[in-house]
């Protein structure tokens, strides 16, 4: 189905968030929409999808004009988007997710819908539990759920908004390989995203978008440098930080095993040097977030030590580790991070009330919030819901809320849906830390992130850690290859204490 | 739209519920066959007709008042306090029980009314700990846990009224026997009400107004309330705040349940929360959880309340008609507040 916007407009306040944009998106093709955060690119998806009401324009799909006004609208039209953040039902069953929203008998079947479900998913490699519950899955498998959803409900057109932030490289290759074949059966696939190797090695078409306006649109062979500057206007070059590393030693992991269900990792060795960063890669769902949380007080171990500056905290609460100037910035922003529904001022006063006064002074933290906005260059004011600032400004302000002075800062994809820009000065601020003799341990999907930021790295396989890598005498091919599961013959045998139990 | 747009319409629409409210009301009225405006004017008259009247609705408005300070606080840190009922009437139960403790003694009347209050206060905290606890350590939802304490409270009370605080003679529906009048708070001149009620109700919505709107502790509870797990991750232990507001909650519901026994009834009756409890749930919903908006609020309710008494004798209507005018306006408003929200966007 043919797709054409003409003319779309859509304000917050004073943000024009789409500003005249006209785009012809023919079916069959998978149509990527580049730009930087804010750049645009979910708002006009919100308003093909009905979640947006554009203050003018339209939208015709077939050539005729259409009136989406809601998501049921758009359904009807075959439109299906799939959020950065899943819209499924965590403590239901994977079957139920799928059969939810289907027009059906009264009385339902599940052996038969599972049957079919089964088939259904073949098709696509995709290898879901049916009764898993939803709330255990990675986000990559909840992606393929809800895709599935969306193509048994008959959608058409679909809708993919940054489908491969927190996601591993195996999950992307699956999804890619689907939305090809989904392409090729005429189905229209919109690809929203700002990285530039995933629109470069998928699309037929790619328009850029760039503060709420269409900067052009790219056929292949596409230029990436030609790319990014019509995302940001200028050409941006990469760094590799210095290391930071001291002698000293903040966090120790001895014979560590911790366990949540369905995984089980055993015995974990690691010496955290002061100012020193160590990157966690793997399928995501090998057992790096559950080792995060060990390390943090969140998930108490089965067995073995965390000590963090020769205090042994193995079983203590996360607010005494806390209190151990241990730091920890989750990836789902909104649900853990950051509270929703109150100020960023209210933030910096909840975390800043060091010497337990009672009463609040609301101007000393507004001005308190009005500095780290302006040092961190938040877009946003200190009376700002956070809900309502974009996901890089969200993470800006959860990086702003941290001490100054921490041991250890553990981080869950700090750079997840950030633009370049904002990725990069993520890590500057995070690098600073680490000149004070911060450590820092964090996971990425993103393989160049870690080797560019890490000093060593621990590779994850479905519950099996590697020993730590030197980043320095690591590529990317290694690294790839690890995480795939190949290779690990060799890791297992160099590291003498290590004996994985099957 | 710029933010004094807003502020009308939000105001358009808040009155547009009550006129909602009052339609579906008088919808109600003429579908029975009796006479709308008749109703009204009786409900009014029935409020403000004298100033014993007045006086009846301070007499309402100050458990009111407590209940819905107290419900603030819970549902500020997102929790639903359905248990205050029964918080109330064991407050009751305990500023009772000192009391009749005290009663023959030789000690100072004055220092045995504060007692009771503070064993009111004591035991309207324990109940709601207890709620607390069930929902922090059991897993039992606070709905739940206080629906079933409720229950058990209620019982309870209509024990010790048949049974061991039985009047002689005669267990009676009418409650124990009545204190003698040294144990009674000072009422305001002739008429029923206390202004020792009045003041610490007062003081309740200042304590309250400040905790949730100037304190650290009211920011933490809200944090708690809008989102658990970051609030835990930014350094708040969850468990410790949602005590703490059933504590301050209890608190507030055991002290209306002392006043009504030392200010209002001067012994224990079966029904000695009087409803209050969900009266005030109505009230905090109504109010989107805004202390300053306690006062008058309660005040209205508290009035329609005494307005309805005297509609079966005069109308032969069921009193209960201020209930529905009260339950509707609640719909009607919250109704109005989820059309607001769509019309101004979803954005």
């Amino acid at each position: 189905m043919d797709i054409e916007f003409s003319e779309i407009n859509k304000s917050f306040g004073q943000v024009h968030a789409n500003a005249d944009i006209s785009l012809k998106i023919p079916g069959g093709e998978i149509f990527g929409i580049l730009g930087e955060n804010g750049a645009g690119k979910s708002t006009l998806m919100k308003v093909l999808s009905g979640y947006i009401n554009p203050d003018s324009g339209e939208i015709s799909l077939g050539g005729e004009v259409s009136h989406i006004s809601s998501p049921a609208d758009a359904i009807g039209y075959g439109i299906g988007m799939l959020h950065q953040d899943p819209l499924d039902f965590p403590p239901m069953q994977v079957i139920e997710n799928f059969v939810l929203g289907q027009k059906g008998r009264m009385i339902l079947t599940y052996k038969e819908r599972i049957k079919e479900f089964q088939t259904f998913q073949n098709k696509f490699g995709f290898s879901l539990d049916p009764r898993a519950y939803v709330e255990s899955l990675t986000v990559g498998e909840r992606q393929q759920l809800e895709i599935l959803r969306l193509l048994w409900l008959g959608v058409r057109v679909l809708i993919l908004d940054e489908p491969t932030t927190g996601i591993s490289a195996q999950q992307k290759d699956k999804l890619f390989r689907a939305l090809q074949l989904l392409a090729g059966e005429g189905k229209t696939i919109i690809f929203v995203s700002h990285k530039l190797e995933d629109v470069e090695s998928l699309c037929d078409e790619v328009v850029v978008l760039r503060k709420g306006r269409k900067v052009g649109k790219v056929s292949p062979p596409y230029k990436t440098d030609q790319l990014i500057e019509m995302m940001f206007g200028k050409q941006i070059t990469l760094l590799t930080p210095e290391p930071a590393v001291k002698e000293r030693v903040t966090l120790e992991l001895k014979d560590l095993v911790v366990e949540k269900y369905p995984l089980r990792i055993e015995d974990v060795n690691l010496q955290l040097k002061a100012g020193e960063v160590v990157g966690l890669s793997g399928m995501e769902g090998s057992g790096q977030d559950i080792l995060l949380r060990a390390c943090v007080g969140l998930l108490r171990p089965v067995a073995g030590q965390v000590i963090i500056n020769g205090k042994d905290l193995s079983h203590k609460t996360y607010l005494e580790f806390m209190q151990n100037k241990v730091s920890y910035l989750p990836a789902s922003r909104m649900e853990e991070g950051l509270v929703p529904g109150i100020s960023i001022a209210e933030h910096f006063t909840l975390t800043g009330n060091t010497d337990r006064k009672l009463f609040i002074d609301k101007e000393q933290f507004r001005q308190k919030t009005q500095e780290k906005i302006d040092e961190y260059h938040v877009i946003g004011r200190p009376e700002t819901p956070v809900e309502s600032l974009s996901g890089g400004n969200q993470q800006r302000v959860a990086l702003s809320l941290l001490k100054e002075s921490l041991n250890i800062l553990l981080l869950e994809h700090p750079t997840r849906g950030l633009d370049i820009e904002s990725a990069i000065y993520m890590w500057e601020k995070l690098k600073e830390r680490c000149k004070k003799e911060t450590s820092i341990i964090f996971i990425s999907a993103d393989l160049e992130e870690i080797l560019r930021y890490s000093d060593r790295v621990l590779v994850f396989f479905s519950g099996y850690v590697s020993k730590p890598l030197d980043s320095r005498h690591t590529s990317l091919e290694q690294l790839g290859q690890l995480i795939g599961g190949k290779g690990w013959e060799d890791e297992l045998v160099a590291k003498e204490s290590y004996e994985p139990s099957k | 739209m710029n933010p004094a747009n807003k502020r009308t319409l939000s105001i358009v629409f808040q009155l547009g519920g009550l006129v909602l409210a009052i339609l579906f009301v008088t919808l109600i009225l003429l579908l029975t066959g009796a006479n709308p405006l008749d109703v009204f004017k009786n409900l009014i008259v029935g409020a403000f007709g004298s100033t014993n009247r007045v006086a009846s609705i301070l007499v309402v408005w100050v458990p009111l008042t407590l209940v819905t300070c107290g419900l603030l606080v819970t549902f500020t840190t997102g929790l639903w306090n359905i248990g205050i009922e029964g918080q109330i009437t064991i407050g009751a139960i305990f500023s009772t029980g000192i009391i009749r403790i005290f009663m023959d003694t030789s000690v100072s009347p004055i220092l045995v009314i504060i007692l009771s209050v503070i064993a009111g206060i004591a035991g309207g905290a324990i109940w709601a700990v207890l709620v607390g606890l069930l929902k922090t350590y059991g897993g039992v939802n606070e709905i739940f846990g206080g629906l079933g304490l409720n229950f058990i409270a209620t019982a309870l009370n209509i024990g010790l009224i048949f049974g061991a605080w039985s009047r002689e003679g005669v267990a009676s529906m009418s409650g124990t026997q009545p204190f003698p009048e040294v144990y009674w708070l000072p009422n305001f001149r002739s008429y029923n009400f206390s202004w020792v009620s009045i003041a610490i109700s007062v003081i309740g919505i200042v304590i309250i107004f400040l905790l949730l709107t100037g304190t650290h502790f009211g920011l933490r509870l809200k944090a708690v309330g809008k989102g658990m797990k970051s609030a835990h991750r930014l350094g708040i232990p969850p468990k410790k705040h949602m005590l703490l507001a059933f504590l301050i909650c209890g608190c507030f519901a055991g002290l209306t349940g002392a006043l009504q026994v030392v200010g209002v009834y001067h012994r224990l009756i079966p029904s000695i929360s009087s409803g209050y409890g969900f009266l005030g749930l109505m009230v905090a919903m109504l109010i989107s959880y805004k202390a300053i908006w306690i006062a008058p609020i309660a005040f209205f309710f508290a009035a329609l309340n005494i307005g309805g008494i005297q509609l079966p004798i005069v109308l032969q209507l069921d009193s209960t008609l201020s209930g529905v005018l009260q339950g509707s306006l609640v719909l009607f408003i919250l109704l109005m507040q989820g059309v607001k929200q769509r019309v101004l966007g979803k954005s």
